[in-house]
């Protein structure tokens, strides 16, 4: 077939080549079955999303022939666009995680691979990882997901510049934060800042004061979905410590219309508003980067939740996320289950990787690290935060993310309202009682 | 194409003129209708969201009509629905009437009014929230104790500023609905009412009010209906909160459908929801009498 060469005909084919050329380009950045990529989703937001970025850039270096397609979406967001995704038999090939409930709800409906074999046949990569980071991947005796980045244990931050000007020490018990209270308000300095809003803020404090209280068998016991678990005389303890917090003006004015996602309730700390928090690890890197010299100028102290007078559990428990999980579909490709699997092996915890997580203020989990933390310009910091998490007879998982999401909203319902006083301690554990299982 | 541009008479128009009509019912059925059925068989599903899907019959329909949350969300729904109405329903016809006259400068305010209405309800959300924040907000960079509330954080404050928040995003668009209407008004009738010897305030009472009845009905029918979407801004200005005291039905079907997996309860909500729609619309327009789709021209 011969085309008459023409004006028209050059501008037509100029014009085509584009075209196809997005087309194609569009092609290939979509789920592709059977492709030669593997697609990653992940969470947006600094400096995390650089490490993640990074990590995938230099495995696509390596890997000429396997590479890998990240997409990142911002953490609630992410949420409901993961579940519809799997839902809809549309899942990326690696999918982030938190481990257990959620990952629970993924295995009963057969939507990830099981990894157990894969880490028998590796027990080298199994191995250099932190053995308590296994549990919240582990569901009925099998492991579905890699944990890998960084440890956040629940921490007590306190203002040093705070504590110095009224000249009191930080609590050693919690009759010791009781008695802080009255004197920090008389000086109009709130003693806890508290990102109420957003409720799983809250629920740290019940996470400590259960354990501290009854060890770590209570919410065990929920967990396992023994009847009527919540009802256990620790419980109702806890529930009425924290209430008798709240009366005491314990937490910031306001407190239920801070949320946690704009980081007001960090800025309260290292603008001297509030003298003490309790947030997860992650909020050094923060108070590093937004609170000026705050942290620097060794503003910022830390320390593990104090004990409580009488209370069974052990001091040094911990209670947050013990890593971050990578999962495969099992909807992928063969092939994309390889690229997954050797980005696992290969790509993730690096030595590279690790040095990164250790300048944004984490901890990997990856074993062998302490000469690097030591290293490190937060190395105080960092060292406490691996002390914790390798001293830890039990390090609890965060109950929104143990729990199944059914429970866990039922729960964060009830602790916002158990914080506002609308509800007894008596009628929050009755509420959650019927959820048992769920 | 042919047949519409051939045919001027009487029996070509009416042979095509239906044919017209099956793109935009298509779109319908596809967007309207198959969802909606959707939606009602879930609701006698029991599914999270992610594994199979399997028939449970009343399950879900039980589970929530005896969940006391119910009774709470529908009140506040209610609440929100009644007072919002009740507060830019009469700031509207008001502005609405102000900016009918026919001054440059009233053409300039009323593109001025209309701004809050080209935001994102997420973007108007996330702006309030800013201002409202007790501690590094409006109050708190004017110095003002009145400000800085706990705006947020107190459910009946909390409820106050959800409605306030929605009046300010709605009444201009409600402006602009009663602007038309007043200026459809015939301006003889406020003539004769001059000749009479009726004042600016009587005017209004005696003839704009009344000539305005058909756009009331069809204002508030948006407002009602409008509310019970409220969705998008409730959920960024206070979660539900503080507890569940501006938890609106539309968010508490967005929670239990994909923050607790229960796919099955969400979608009774949802059928609910469209039932309360469908009833207040059909009360709406009786309450318009039984000429309330004429012109309220005709005879003026």
């Amino acid at each position: 077939m011969e085309i008459p060469l023409s004006r028209r005909t050059l501008l037509g084919m100029a014009a085509a080549v584009p075209v196809s050329a997005a087309l194609t380009a569009c092609g290939s950045s979509g789920p592709s079955k059977g492709g030669g990529k593997a697609t990653y989703w992940h969470l947006s937001g600094m400096p995390q999303e650089g490490v993640r970025t990074g990590a995938v850039e230099r495995f696509n270096e390596a890997n000429p022939k396997g590479q890998i397609e990240v997409t990142t979406f911002e953490n609630d967001a992410y949420k409901t666009k993961i579940k519809t995704a799997i839902g809809a038999g549309k899942a990326p090939t690696i999918i982030w995680g938190w481990g257990g409930g959620t990952l629970r709800t993924y295995v009963e409906s057969d939507q990830v691979d099981d990894l157990t074999p894969w880490f028998d046949e590796n027990p080298e990569i199994k191995n250099r990882l932190f053995p308590s980071s296994f549990g919240a991947a582990t569901v009925d005796g099998k492991i579905y997901a890699m944990p890998f980045e960084s440890v956040e244990p629940i921490v007590l931050f306190y203002n040093k510049r705070v504590f110095d000007d009224v000249g009191v020490e930080p609590p050693q018990s919690w009759d010791d934060i009781m008695a802080l209270v009255p004197k920090l308000n008389a000086e109009g300095i709130a003693p806890f800042s508290l990102g109420g809003q957003s409720r799983w803020t809250n629920m740290m404090w019940l996470e400590f004061l259960f354990d501290r209280i009854g060890g770590p068998e209570v919410f065990q016991a929920v967990f396992d979905g023994e009847k009527n678990a919540w009802s256990h005389p620790a419980a109702i303890e806890a529930l009425t410590k924290v209430q008798d917090l709240v009366k005491a003006d314990g937490f910031i004015k306001g407190f239920s219309s801070i949320t946690a996602d704009s980081n007001a309730d960090q800025a309260l700390l290292y603008t001297d508003k509030a003298a003490m928090m309790l947030h997860g690890s992650w909020s050094y890197g923060i108070q590093q980067t937004e609170g000026g010299d705050f942290v620097s100028g060794d503003g910022l102290g830390f320390m593990n939740f104090p004990p409580v007078d009488g209370g069974k559990g052990d001091p040094g428990n911990s209670v947050g996320n013990p890593a971050q999980y990578l999962s495969i579909s099992s909807k992928a490709s063969a092939e994309q289950k390889k690229i997954a699997k050797d980005f696992f092996a290969t790509g993730v915890l690096t030595d590279d990787e690790v040095k990164e997580w250790i300048e944004t203020g984490a901890v990997p989990i990856r074993k062998g690290s302490e000469k690097l933390l030591a290293e490190s310009e937060s190395s105080e910091f960092l060292e406490f935060v691996y002390g914790i998490a390798s001293n830890a007879k039990s390090f609890g998982q965060s109950w929104d993310q143990a729990l199944s999401p059914t429970a866990a909203e039922t729960l964060l319902d009830n602790i916002a309202k158990l914080f506002q006083l609308s509800i007894s301690p008596r009628q929050f554990t009755e509420n959650l009682n019927k959820v048992i299982g769920k | 194409m042919s047949a519409l541009t051939s045919s001027t008479g009487r029996e070509g128009r009416r042979g095509i003129l239906p044919w017209l009509a099956v793109p935009a019912l298509l779109f319908f059925v596809g967007f309207a209708v198959v969802p909606l059925v959707g939606v009602f068989v879930l609701s006698f599903t029991t599914w999270d969201g992610i594994g199979t899907i399997h028939p449970s019959g009343l399950t879900s329909w039980r589970a929530v009509l005896t969940d006391p949350g119910l009774p709470h969300a529908l009140w506040v729904t209610f609440l929100v629905m009644a007072v919002s109405w009740a507060v830019q329903t009469p700031a509207s016809i008001l502005l609405g009437t102000f900016l009918a006259g026919r001054q440059r400068y009233r053409a300039v305010l009323s593109l001025i009014y209309f701004v809050p209405l080209l935001l994102s309800s997420a973007a108007i959300a996330v702006a309030y929230r800013a201002l409202l924040d007790p501690n590094f907000g409006l109050g708190a960079g004017l110095g003002s104790e009145w400000l800085s509330k706990d705006w947020l954080g107190r459910p009946w404050l909390a409820f106050g500023v959800v409605v306030f928040v929605v009046s300010w995003q709605f009444v201009p668009f409600h402006s602009l609905i009663y602007q038309g209407g007043v200026q459809q008004i015939p301006h003889s009738l406020y003539e004769a009412a001059q000749l009479d010897g009726a004042g600016r305030i009587r005017q209004f009472f005696s003839i704009t009010l009344p000539q305005l009845k058909y756009t009331i009905i069809t204002s508030s029918t948006l407002m009602v209906i409008g509310s019970l979407t409220f969705f998008d801004l409730i959920f960024v200005l206070t979660e539900g909160g503080p507890g569940d005291a501006t938890r609106v039905l539309a968010l508490d079907m967005y929670k239990r459908g994909f923050q607790a997996d229960l796919m099955g309860p969400a979608s009774a909500i949802a059928v609910i929801l469209v039932l309360m729609g469908l009833a207040i619309a059909l009360l709406l327009r009786r309450l318009g009498g039984r000429d309330a789709g004429e012109s309220q021209l005709e005879g003026a």
